[in-house]
């Protein structure tokens, strides 16, 4: 048996076939899941993917945040289904409040799309469990709005519970503060990042290296074990 | 202010018309009053001008521009050729790929990032307009001085313009290229291409058949943005007497376009479409008389149905806005109602505005009242074509005269290393990183090559490795020289670039950027670049699929340098067998493919070190790039060789220099016998590459080379963190890295 795992497509959702195939070659089921539809279709996770919905004229996720799969995706979460968030995906997730902070623009204010190298500082997570603690990776990173940022006191209380999941490596790219790629919730089934790990999981395309597949390997997993 | 309606034009015959400010001359003015048998009314004044523009009717350049049909090559990839929104090429395993380069030059001129962008996004509408899902898009740039203050700010924006309309497209950017020099200073060329993959049996056209059959506007509401920037912006020079131009450049909105085509593929996909047109350069003028003039000529059009932005448009500015993110799509009566579902599932709006009818008219009607009826052909295919005179520049003898060789060169082994430094640090040579990060080129994830790489190359089928790959090159310097020869040598580093990733090359696309066809001269280069590439794609066997042609690249009397940009399309069975241009592996030999000569006319060192331009270009031979083609695939194929890098602008040290940063691996060279030290790095000899070989295979590759007569010397070998020209000088790594890679942010960032 094997896992539903669900790609939401919201309007400029541009990543969504990447992060379905990204499942596939985990070895997990891809469900396509629909903006407007509030039928998750019995998923067993959700990955919000990368794009630029509703053309992020407004804030980034701003607007993907209310649209009614995400009502679904919300009271879930909040029941412990694995959600993953990927750059634009993120962004909705802090939007929502699922996950503390905001994205700010870049602090050199371009695109930057390179690959960038990560620290996996959880492994604790639905989503980095096959990671170990401290490993290193390397996968592709793309956006413009891209800066982490939180009150001093919410970033005290992430590095104190554990859960700032990825620290950028070598140069940060976007200015995010204390470093952070990527946070979980407390519970460790929300996790989103800015870094693409779709993008990393087969060897002959993207970056050439397959360091984005544990992702999808850690929560297919936990979803066939439990 | 009355209408003027049809009926009005004909009682009124002597009203003057402001056809000289809508860009007519007067003898096409008077063709236009022959055609109807009476004055035009307004609205169909507007179309015609807009349609007779040089933009939109090619009416200097199509006289040669037929030899793209004429010396067609033996090929039976195309499925599609020139005339249609783009060609389209067999690719195998059932795959058909589109693919085109189009200018948006003055535009981004005028307004850099507005420009740029909405380049991106017109070309990326002929692609979906083909019936394809477009995968990726290129953007060869030709800037002003790297130093001049007005460069940055036309670059940044040009590259902030592509960046953010292709990156919220979600098409990832493989390729193009970035070619500062002083002659492009008030007229930057900004050229975009993208590809497009579809089943053959899912190619669509732009016609408009089957009387009843209704005409559906959809994607983005109409306002007034680019109104006459066809017939104005693109066809005449610039002049700084005139008022600004700037509302004449269209607002691009990405996220319209993105929805645009995920609708457009959806209602592809249920075959909902007959016929389907983008609304690019002249809008709905262009849109409906293509459409009409394709099909069998009657079409109906009510312009009151359009959605507008803004409502006080008046109806001839409405059929020549150029608002963007626009379709018209043909579509069964049957049809109509799921067609305009699958466009509210996506949010995007669509309006039934007209039908095709059975007579061979197409009639717009305004308020109730005709404002054109005109004979389609009459507006889209019968403008008015002129044989501009053309002459070999008085000053092309001293040019060529001016011979590079004389050129002082480096007199020992220090001014070697300070020039091989000074060459790579170049703008022109130097890494475009700055540039290209600024573009997402992983998304879709079926990026296999991207820049830096010699081509781009994107999987097309996960199962088979299936790939396409393209490449985009023209060196204006060689084409001033020799505009013939400069054609060809675009062609050629296009070709070789695309077969030095292990792709086979099948068809071409153009961008033809010139001066003012009006000055005999340009003409002439004009002329001669064409001849040269209609010969050169006969030789190769890769026909032209269509492009675009860009005249009045002018400022006052100054025309840009001749810059052809020739884009080859190239398919790979497998792109786990692409050859990328590091060099990784220690130990592997370096093999130089083709013949050097001393060849510096239009050279980078002649630029670099002298800022001189003179002589002759690289002599071209077409048989040996073919062959070159033939090795360096089937080298690929079998596994003989681990990177390959194509030898042009910079010679053979540039070439080297990029495979070694690009791996993180040095290389030990050794001049070879029969060639001077500064030949051997500086020449730009056409029709060369440089490989790595691994030992294990040295044999067997250099027995291939030999058995079918392609010179390969060996050069060196990878090794260390420097490259070391044995007896001559060591330059590290680092001290390199940091030349070649710090100067475009320095300049930029």
């Amino acid at each position: 048996m094997t896992a539903r795992i669900g790609v939401v497509t919201f309007p400029g959702t541009l990543d969504d076939r990447d992060t379905q195939r990204a499942v596939r070659v985990a070895g997990a089921e891809a469900v396509p899941l629909w903006h407007k539809d509030k039928d998750l279709k019995q998923v067993d996770a959700v990955v919000l993917p990368g794009g630029f919905s509703y053309g992020d004229y407004l804030r980034a996720g701003a607007i993907s945040r209310f649209s009614p799969v995400m009502e679904s995706v919300i009271e879930q979460a909040k029941a412990g289904m694995p959600v993953l968030g990927i750059c634009n995906g993120f962004q909705v997730l802090t939007e929502t409040h699922l996950l503390p902070g905001a994205m700010l623009r870049n602090n050199h204010l371009h695109f930057i799309c390179r690959e960038q190298k990560l620290r996996v500082e959880s492994d604790r997570t639905a989503w980095t469990a096959d990671y170990t603690a401290g490993q290193e990776i390397s996968i592709p990173l793309k956006n413009i709005d891209g800066q982490y940022t939180a009150d001093e006191r919410t970033l005290d209380m992430l590095e104190a519970e554990g859960r700032v999941a990825f620290r950028y490596l070598d140069t940060n790219p976007n200015g995010s503060l204390r470093d952070i790629a990527g946070i979980t919730n407390e519970a460790g089934n929300v996790v989103g990042l800015m870094p693409h790990p779709e993008h990393a999981v087969e060897p002959l395309v993207g970056t050439g290296r397959t360091d984005g597949l544990g992702f999808f390997t850690s929560v297919l997993k936990k979803l066939v074990n439990a | 202010m009355t209408l003027d309606t049809v009926k009005h034009a004909a009682e009124t015959p002597d009203v003057k018309l402001p056809w000289a400010e809508l860009g007519l001359k007067e003898d096409e003015y008077e063709r236009v009053r022959e055609i109807l048998g009476r004055r035009p009314t307004g609205a169909e004044l507007a179309m015609y001008s807009v349609m007779w523009s040089e933009h939109c009717s090619y009416k200097s350049s199509k006289v040669h521009l037929r030899q793209f049909g004429e010396k067609v090559p033996e090929n039976d990839a195309m499925l599609v050729g020139i005339g249609e929104n783009a060609g389209v090429v067999d690719v195998g395993q059932g795959y058909a790929v589109t693919f085109k380069v189009e200018s948006h030059n003055h535009p981004s001129y005028v307004e850099p990032y507005q420009g740029a962008a909405t380049g991106v996004g017109g070309i990326v509408r002929d692609i979906i307009a083909m019936g394809a899902r477009p995968v990726a898009v290129v953007d060869p740039l030709r800037m002003g001085d790297a130093h001049h203050p007005d460069t940055k700010r036309v670059l940044p924006g040009v590259v902030a313009g592509i960046g953010g309309y292709g990156n919220c497209l979600g098409l990832p950017n493989i390729g193009g290229e970035l070619v500062f020099d002083a002659c492009y200073q008030g007229n930057p060329l900004v050229n975009a291409g993208a590809i497009g993959v579809m089943r053959h049996e899912d190619i669509h056209l732009a016609k408009a058949s089957g009387p009843g059959n209704k005409v559906i506007l959809y994607g983005a509401r109409t306002g007034g943005d680019g109104i006459g920037g066809a017939s104005i912006l693109a066809s005449e020079t610039f002049d700084d007497t005139k008022p600004s131009k700037r509302p004449a450049v269209q607002v691009g909105d990405p996220f319209q376009e993105k929805l645009l085509i995920e609708c457009t593929l959806e209602a592809f996909a249920e075959k909902l479409v007959v016929g389907i047109q983008d609304l690019g350069a002249a809008g709905l003028s262009c849109a409906t008389s293509e459409l009409a003039s394709n099909g069998s000529g009657g079409m109906r059009v009510e312009l009151d149905d359009v959605p507008l932005r803004d409502s006080t448009l008046t109806p001839e500015e409405i059929l020549m806005s150029e608002s963007q993110e626009r379709m018209c799509a043909v579509v069964e009566p049957g049809k109509v109602e799921r067609f305009l579902e699958i466009c509210e599932k996506w949010d995007v709006i669509a309006t039934v505005v007209g039908e095709v009818t059975d007579g061979d008219r197409l009639e717009i009607f305004w308020h109730g009242e005709k404002i054109v009826d005109v004979d389609p052909r009459t507006v889209a295919h019968d403008g008015p074509v002129y044989e501009r005179p053309y002459a070999r520049p008085s000053w092309q003898d001293a040019l060529q005269a001016d011979d590079a060789n004389n050129l002082a060169r480096p007199a020992n082994a220090d001014e070697l290393r300070a020039q091989v430094l000074k060459l790579v640090s170049a703008p022109n040579q130097a890494a475009k990183s700055w540039v290209t990060d600024q573009y997402d080129r992983f998304v879709q994830g079926n990026t296999v090559l991207a820049q830096p790489e010699d081509s781009g190359m994107i999987r097309i089928n996960e199962e088979t490795g299936l790939g396409v790959a393209i490449a985009t090159d023209g060196n204006g310097r060689y084409a001033k020289l020799d505009p013939y020869a400069g054609a060809q040598l675009a062609l050629a580093e296009s070709y070789r670039n695309v077969a030095a990733s292990g792709a086979k090359p099948l068809a071409i696309s153009d961008c033809l950027n010139f001066g003012s066809p009006e000055d005999p001269d340009v003409m002439w280069q004009f002329a001669e670049a064409i001849r040269g590439l209609a010969d050169g794609c006969l030789e190769l066997g890769t026909p032209v699929t269509g492009g675009n042609v860009s005249l009045y690249n002018q400022t006052g009397e100054a025309a840009i340098h001749p810059t052809p940009v020739v884009a080859v399309l190239g398919v790979i069975d497998d792109v786990a067998r692409r050859t990328p241009i590091a060099f990784k592996e220690e130990g592997q030999l370096l093999y130089l493919l083709g013949e050097t000569r001393e060849e510096f006319g239009g050279s980078a060192w002649s630029q670099v070190i002298h800022d001189h331009l003179g002589g002759l270009p690289p002599k071209v031979d077409l048989g040996r790039e073919k062959l070159l083609g033939d090795i360096l695939i089937s080298a690929s194929r079998d596994g003989m060789i681990d990177a390959a890098h194509d030898l042009s602008d910079g010679g053979l040290v540039q070439a080297v220099a990029e495979s070694c940063l690009r791996g993180g691996r040095g290389a030990r060279l050794v001049v070879p016998d029969g060639l001077d030290t500064f030949t051997f790095l500086f020449s730009e000899s056409a029709g060369r590459a440089v490989v790595a070989v691994p030992r294990s295979e040295e044999l067997r590759f250099t027995d291939m080379c030999g058995a079918r007569g392609l010179p390969a010397t060996r050069i060196g070998v990878v090794d260390g963190d420097a490259i070391e020209l044995q007896g001559e000088f060591t330059l590290p790594l680092s001290e390199l890295r940091e030349a070649h890679e710090g100067t475009i942010p320095g300049l930029f960032a």
